[in-house]
């Protein structure tokens, strides 16, 4: 075996192979059961600032009202609206790591699919903010569901801000209910594992009473299956609703059928940017090189650069059909969007998002942290200015040239953006101090599977 | 009310080739198997227990068309019947603008029906207390337990088998709850 390795004929192991099962429970559940590390400290008060900063410019929003915001007529979407499809996005690559890797059988996924889960619902939970800073009146957010009002009003069904909140709601339930079913039998490893106090307390009423036993095991397996296959569906349906927000619309540049495939390639490609990030600082930060292998980034890689291909593939598509679909008004929004004032935000988006990930072509750039580092940073930097173009380029030269405008983001909508990442990072480092981050019971089933491939 | 202690074989394994191989065994000589712990799934185990396939999907099935009829009347009722707007002209039965909504209420219902029948059957609840059967079974034990009545041998006996297949340990357990 480990000669087929040496010749590149065969794969390299996932899990080293003379861990014993008492080795992967001790590593995994180590960051919990110590006192955390410098870096981590660091990272969380930096995170935890941001966090704050985040909250006290919502609440100076939310008294002063949007109009501390750029936005004008008709430019009425910018960089708020930019911000919930970007962190929307992000939450893709988790369910795709969790549930399609899942139903295909891809048990590489098993040492990072926690996380990039995790990742999911923090990203879910953060993109939500936005739509409901952008109400102005946030407190009437109910209105938003469908229940008797004395107003004698329902929403209205046919439009497909109504079909987000449905959509967003669903995702973030689903996801945590996948998520959380995931962890019950690390909640009882963890629960055995701690001495009689408030630890074992919390993990035992978390785990729920789980003991192993094969029935419920095997009952286990075929509901995380239906989750699996439930969820499969529904990640793709939510980014496909969140771009009929701009597909049904009648706006030049908007007005695409391709708008539902192109956002959810373009969002598991930013996922998997962002999933890269975090896992590369994880792994390092919390000495678990030796189950989020480079393998697992190699493979990560693979992916993005296939979805990269494919956003680049859309914009190209995009391209054809304003030019092939012979619509003035069309034509000139795409060719304003390449010359005009905003040039260089479609730029960096092409630079981003077509050009560095052909950097992923290459082996050695795919399993060196340090070059996919930058990349994966790029990519969300590149994903962002996707929306922003989308949305800045097409609204502010609509149908009307007596209406057209410039948008300038005001110090509030850039300090709100950057707060956001706060409050993911916040929860992130929350996360991999508090919860097991690393599925111990797949590892384990995992390094038994390997054990006996090989024997 | 505290019925008679019930009576159990507990033998422990530190790998789960050990483990099939002592349930075939125990197996063959006619004795049914209690239940089997262990820290991650081990395939194949239900057979030799006689554990019959899960109904969940049929859970998973009844809470998605639960949800699809739940949704679909909802927005005939609220934007045919009760409360017509026009909007653009549209017309107010725009079955077309109603899949989204469907499909995700769909998606929506069966996942949480699946999770709470998941849980309902298995018995999962916060603050379900565990008298495990062996130490070490979320960890790395594989415990494989047989109910004394349910042994058509001589206990020594099957103790003496277990152990001859590779069980480290075998014990005897009285159960009162």
């Amino acid at each position: 075996m480990t000669d087929l390795v040496a010749q590149g004929l065969a794969e390299p192991p996932l899990i080293d192979p003379r861990k014993s099962f008492a080795d992967v429970t001790a590593e995994v559940s180590a960051p919990l059961e110590k006192k955390p590390g410098m870096l981590w400290k660091v990272a969380f008060g930096i995170s935890l600032l941001l966090t704050l900063q985040f909250f006290a410019e919502i609440s100076y929003q939310m008294v002063k009202g949007i109009g501390i915001w750029g936005l004008n007529h008709p430019v009425g979407w910018a960089v708020d609206i930019t911000s919930f499809v970007f962190w929307i996005g992000i939450g893709h690559a988790g369910t795709l790591i969790s549930a399609i890797l899942h139903l295909f059988r891809q048990r590489w996924r098993t040492a990072i699919n926690r996380s990039a889960e995790a990742m999911t619902i923090f990203a879910v939970m953060t993109a939500g903010l936005f739509p409901l800073i952008h109400l102005g009146r946030t407190w009437f957010a109910y209105w938003l569901i469908p229940y008797p009002n004395v107003r004698f009003l329902w929403v209205n069904f046919r439009s497909p801000l109504v079909w987000d909140v449905f959509a967003i709601n669903t995702y973030l339930i689903v996801s945590l209910v996948f998520w959380y079913f995931g962890m019950l039998p690390d909640f009882a490893t963890l629960r055995d594992r701690a001495g009689a106090g408030g630890k074992k307390r919390i993990y035992g009423l978390l785990s729920l009473g789980w003991d192993g036993s094969q029935r419920t095991w095997s009952r286990y397996e075929t509901a995380c299956l239906l989750l699996a296959g439930l969820a499969t569906p529904l990640v793709i349906s939510v980014h496909s609703i969140v771009s009929m927000d701009f597909a049904t619309s009648i706006l030049p540049g908007w007005h695409a059928t391709i708008f539902p495939p192109y956002f959810v390639a373009g969002a598991v490609y930013s996922g998997f940017g962002m999933v890269m990030l975090l896992l590369i600082i994880t792994r390092r930060v919390m000495h678990l090189q030796r189950y989020i292998t480079l393998a697992h980034l190699d493979r990560m890689a693979k992916i993005t650069l296939l979805t990269g291909s494919l956003v680049a593939f859309s914009y190209a598509s995009e391209w054809f059909m304003a030019w092939y679909g012979g619509n003035a008004d069309e034509r000139f929004v795409f060719v304003n969007r390449a010359t005009g004032r905003y040039a260089w935000a479609f730029w960096t988006m092409v630079a981003c998002n077509v050009v560095i990930p052909q950097c992923l072509w290459l082996r050695r750039v795919r399993t060196s942290p340090a070059a996919l580092l930058p990349i994966a940073i790029l990519i969300n930097v590149g994903m962002w200015f996707e929306r922003f173009v989308i949305i800045v380029t097409s609204l502010h030269r609509s149908h009307l040239p007596s209406s057209w405008v410039m948008y300038y983001p005001t110090s509030i909508e850039i300090g709100t953006l950057v707060g956001s990442f706060g409050l993911f990072f916040t929860c992130f480092l929350l996360f991999i101090r508090l919860l097991p981050m690393i599925a111990t019971w797949e590892i384990k089933g995992l390094a038994a599977a390997q054990a006996r491939g090989r024997s | 009310m505290t019925s008679a202690p019930r009576h159990f074989l507990v033998a422990t394994f530190s790998n789960e080739d050990a483990l099939r191989a002592a349930a075939r065994e125990v197996r063959d000589r006619g004795c049914r198997i209690h239940d089997v712990y262990t820290p991650y799934p081990v395939h194949g185990m239900d057979e030799l227990i006689g554990i019959r396939h899960s109904r969940l999907p049929v859970a998973t099935l009844v809470g998605g068309l639960a949800g699809c009829a739940t949704a679909l009347a909802m927005q005939f009722y609220m934007a045919v019947f009760d409360w017509p707007l026009n909007v653009g002209g549209k017309p107010a039965n725009s079955t077309l603008a109603f899949v989204p909504i469907t499909f995700e209420l769909t998606v929506l219902c069966a996942g949480l029906v699946t999770a709470a029948a998941f849980l309902t059957r298995s018995g999962l609840v916060p603050g379900a207390s565990t008298v495990p059967f062996a130490d070490g079974t979320t960890e790395d034990v594989f415990a494989l337990v047989l109910r004394s009545r349910d042994v058509t041998i001589d206990v020594a006996e099957a103790g003496r088998l277990l152990l001859e297949s590779g069980a480290a340990q075998v014990v005897l357990r009285d159960v009162s709850r």
